[in-house]
């Protein structure tokens, strides 16, 4: 229960901090670069490295990768679609977010799971 | 293009916005977790790069730009839907450097010091995500 809740509050402390800085900064684009900040390996992977150690985190930081590539085309079909349709924003992104679970599915199924 | 932090931004976002935010990011955070717990370092390693609070942060700032032009007189919906493409835009060359992150992580972390390689992976995503940013402005 105390790492359930030590999860959530470090988790919601680093999201806040870079949402926050994600909005200050400006131009837009550079501020964009914010919504994919690593929060939540920043918020996570020190109570897994108490817990599991080094070669545990290596792990889970190389299956990370994929789940950043996924994100990279993710993000990318996301902007195409509200720049070219203009549809309402959130409703794109989490009607797209199957993307991302393909992408990385798909990932670890060819390169990763080896 | 002028680099600038723009705090007066901060006005817009109301009390209860950083309130959903950090509810959001911890709740993200504890699936993750339990998704490494149950599912072992294979699984989870994925979902630390899942984009859990990317569809709240271009739904605020489609939010945020609405309100901005509406308080112009204008419809603003057309221009605050391009605007959440720019954050996007900016998120899909963020994750250049989450992966960049990642690999530092991956292929230091079983010989170097912890704190050592996430202080070099932090530094590596800003760099990384700044220098990808800085090209892609100037094509």
């Amino acid at each position: 229960m105390t790492d359930i809740m030590l999860r959530f509050l470090i988790g919601g402390i680093v999201v806040s901090v870079f949402a926050t800085l994600g909005e200050v900064v400006k131009p837009e684009s550079l501020g964009g670069v914010f919504a994919a900040a690593p929060t939540i390996a920043l918020a996570t992977l020190a109570l897994t490295m108490h817990k599991h150690g080094g070669v545990y985190v290596a792990t889970e930081a190389r299956l990370m990768v994929a789940g950043a590539v996924a994100f990279f085309a993710y993000a990318c079909v996301v902007s195409f679609v509200l720049m070219r349709k203009r549809p309402k924003a959130l409703t794109t992104a989490i009607a797209l977010l199957p993307i991302w679970f393909a992408m990385a599915a798909g990932l670890w199924a060819l390169w990763l799971r080896r | 293009m002028r680099l600038n932090l723009r705090f007066d931004s901060l006005k817009q976002t109301k009390p209860a916005e950083y309130v959903s935010r950090f509810v959001f990011g911890g709740l993200v955070t504890v699936l993750a977790g339990f998704v490494a717990d149950h599912f072992g370092p294979v699984i989870g390693g994925l979902f630390l790069a899942f984009p859990g609070i990317f569809p709240a942060g271009v739904s605020l700032v489609e939010k945020h730009k609405t309100l901005r032009e509406t308080a112009e007189g204008k419809l603003g919906t057309w221009s605050a839907r391009g605007q959440a493409s720019v954050e996007a835009t900016g998120a899909s060359v963020g994750t250049l450097g989450l992966m960049e992150f990642a690999v530092v992580l991956w292929q230091g972390l079983p010989t170097h010091n912890f704190p050592s390689m996430l202080f070099t992976a932090g530094g590596m995503w800003i760099a990384v995500s700044c220098l990808f940013w800085w090209i892609r402005e100037r094509m």
